[in-house]
């Protein structure tokens, strides 16, 4: 893909050699691709949009370099641009945990992979951070919801633990239940994984909301699908608005999606993308990269290499 | 699904003015901004403005001829099916990648079926992830039909073939087999599903009758490699979209069904036993557009 890319920019460069700036005319061709491209790898629309404004002013004029052909310096400057809006090289990943017990409140759509996700970071905090953690299901609607997250937190080791499951009991209740035996059972981290939801179900993002309100979390992570596409937007806007969000985490970054759903959840939203699900098992959790993920949107080939080639001689 | 969608919202916009390249410019954007990618709204607009270039055209015009170019494609598609019917055990798989909607579908399949007095059996094929055998245990004892299962970490191919035997020897209608959810990039686990495929023919060389490719309807153009690759793997017979209930309304199940002769069997709308609906190339192609909402 990224191959494709750059000789499909190569074409639109290569009578260009001998002038001095990247012209409106060119650079607008070159981003035509690009928008292509970024589409492809389903970033949405709206932030393409914004996002091909912002290269176009930084790319036009500036001096040609002789060294490297046109089409790569368009990139470099694409790349740069994607790394940027992701947050930057050291984008903030670590989660506030301090005070225990720390409330951590996972939230998403159906399957999106939060308890998945509880479990991964659960296990990652005990063993790296060496915290005893709790961890309690809300989602009263799933057929065995509850059970799936024990079973993960017996797979965590000694210093994780669930909460005991209390049929019939309403989420708002059993977030009560749970912040009193997090600080009766001395826990450093509380985990809150709540049932999936679509954001325009009243019902149940009000019931959210009254979870967060109740439980006061530290951190509310909106967990999602890497391989969503256009609704990215649509998705983080309206949690966004009726949760206390802190960040953001992208799950199934293991298939061979181009992840744009990243670049759409972190622009409409601002916040930081803290972790990247990898895989199913506990320990597919990689903290963000955000030169690995703009690489990613846009198609892997050999981006980092040929950009450092570029930036040497830029 | 009331007009929430964002193609809804822009159509709004638009307003009442001439078809011109500006208006088929923004008409493509917003196709773009349902999934359709961006090859097949370039296309279905430029379709669209066929008949209609340069004529002044209204809001709810402009809705009614883009559902319509979107059903013509989606319509050759439409199929309901009949699990209950046909050669018996009729053996159906379903497959899809991690948290599709699979077992849930499956659920609501079987919930059906009790009404109809098919004498059916699921079968736990994910043996992989926490919980999965309960949760379809749920799913069976909310409609009345049996589960078989084997504990967490067995091999899925060998209780597909026990299953298969006992649906056999018991002259059952039908057997409904979940699998664990695979990203199709994954060749170890495609490899496991393909033995799947392989142990069930060894039963039947009919076998397996229906292989279902459970889609998320949040999902972008990664659907179409999904397709690809599971077509390729199981030989899928047929698609089911979920989801439908949220903001996404699915829209690259057009570009899917310009590109496969895969017949659409049903949508998911919700969580629950009944919200399953045989899919309509109609009522999809409107509620992508907000047409009668
Ligand atoms: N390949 C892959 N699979 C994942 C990842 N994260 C979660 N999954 C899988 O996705 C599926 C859904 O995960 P869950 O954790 O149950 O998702 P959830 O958001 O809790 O789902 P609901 O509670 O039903 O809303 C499971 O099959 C998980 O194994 C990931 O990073 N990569
Ligand atoms: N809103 C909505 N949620 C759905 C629909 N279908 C399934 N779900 C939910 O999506 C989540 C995942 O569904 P599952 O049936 O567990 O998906 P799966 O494909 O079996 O998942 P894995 O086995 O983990 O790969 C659950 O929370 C379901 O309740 C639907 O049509 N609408
Ligand atoms: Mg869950
Ligand atoms: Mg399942």
């Amino acid at each position: 893909m990224f191959d494709a890319l750059s000789e499909r920019l190569g074409g639109i460069f290569d009578n260009l050699t001998g002038r001095g700036a990247l012209s409106d005319k060119d650079v607008s061709e070159a981003l035509r691709e690009i928008r292509v491209a970024l589409l492809e790898a389903d970033v949405a629309l709206p932030v393409v949009k914004d996002f091909i404004a912002k290269v176009k002013t930084r790319a036009v004029g500036e001096e040609v370099i002789r060294s490297v052909k046109p089409g790569q310096q368009v990139i470099k400057i694409v790349y740069d641009g994607l790394v940027d809006m992701l947050g930057g090289e050291d984008a903030d990943t670590s989660l506030r945990i301090d005070s225990p017990p720390a409330v951590v409140m996972m939230a998403g759509l159906q399957g999106s992979g939060k308890t998945t996700t509880t479990g991964k970071l659960a296990k990652r905090l005990s063993e790296k951070g060496r915290k005893k953690v709790l961890l309690a299901s809300l989602d009263v609607r799933r057929p065995a919801a509850m059970e799936q997250l024990a079973i993960l937190a017996d797979q965590c080791g000694d210093s994780v633990s669930s909460l005991p499951i209390i049929q019939g009991q309403l989420p708002a209740d059993i977030a009560r239940r749970a912040l009193n035996a997090a600080k009766i059972g001395g826990y450093d981290v509380l985990f809150l994984d709540t049932a999936g939801r679509t954001s325009i179900d009243e019902q149940m993002m009000t019931e959210a909301a009254e979870i967060a309100e109740i439980a006061q979390p530290q951190e509310t992570l909106l967990v999602a699908d890497a391989l969503t596409g256009q609704d990215a937007v649509e998705t983080a806007r309206r949690f966004h608005e009726r949760l206390p969000l802190t960040g953001l985490v992208l799950t199934r970054m293991d298939g061979d999606g181009r992840g744009g759903a990243a670049l759409s959840m972190r622009a409409v939203t601002g916040l930081p993308i803290k972790f990247l699900g990898v895989g199913e098992k506990l320990d597919g959790l990689d903290t963000f990269d955000a030169q690995r993920v703009a690489g990613r949107i846009l198609g892997q080939g050999d981006i980092v290499s040929l950009v450092e080639k570029a930036s040497e001689q830029m | 699904s009331r007009s929430s969608s964002r193609l809804t919202e822009g159509l709004a916009a638009l307003g009442r003015r001439k078809l011109d390249d500006d208006t088929l410019e923004e008409l493509e954007d917003l196709l773009i901004a349902s999934d359709l990618g961006a090859k097949v709204a370039a296309r279905v607009a430029t379709n669209l403005s066929k008949e209609r270039f340069d004529k002044e055209i209204g809001e709810e015009e402009i809705r009614l001829a883009l559902a319509s170019e979107i059903s013509d494609v989606l319509k050759p598609r439409e199929k309901i099916v009949d699990f209950s019917d046909g050669t018996s055990p009729r053996i159906v798989l379903f497959v899809g990648v991690n948290g599709s909607g699979k077992t849930t579908t499956i659920g609501k399949i079987a919930s059906k079926l009790k009404e109809q007095g098919a004498k059916a059996l699921l079968v736990a094929g994910d043996t992989f992830r926490a919980a999965a055998i309960e949760q379809l245990t749920v799913w069976g004892d909310r409609a009345g039909i049996p589960v078989m299962s084997k504990p967490t970490g067995a091999d899925a191919a060998g209780l597909v073939y026990e299953a298969i035997e006992k649906a056999k020897a018991e002259d059952l209608d039908l057997v409904l087999i979940d699998t664990a959810g695979r990203l199709q990039n994954k060749a170890e686990l495609m490899a496991e599903l393909e033995k799947v495929v392989r142990v069930i023919k060894k039963l039947d060389p009919t076998a397996p009758h229906d292989v279902i490719l459970v889609l998320d309807a949040t999902v972008g153009q990664n659907a179409l490699s999904q397709v690809e690759a599971f077509r390729n793997t199981a030989g899928v017979t047929g698609l089911v979209m979920t989801k439908m209930d949220g903001t996404a309304k699915g829209g690259v199940l057009v570009a899917i069904a310009e590109a496969y002769d895969l017949p659409i069997h049903f949508i998911g709308i919700g969580e629950k036993a009944e919200d399953l609906r045989p899919f309509s190339a109609e009522a999809f192609s409107k509620a992508l557009v907000g047409v009668g909402a």
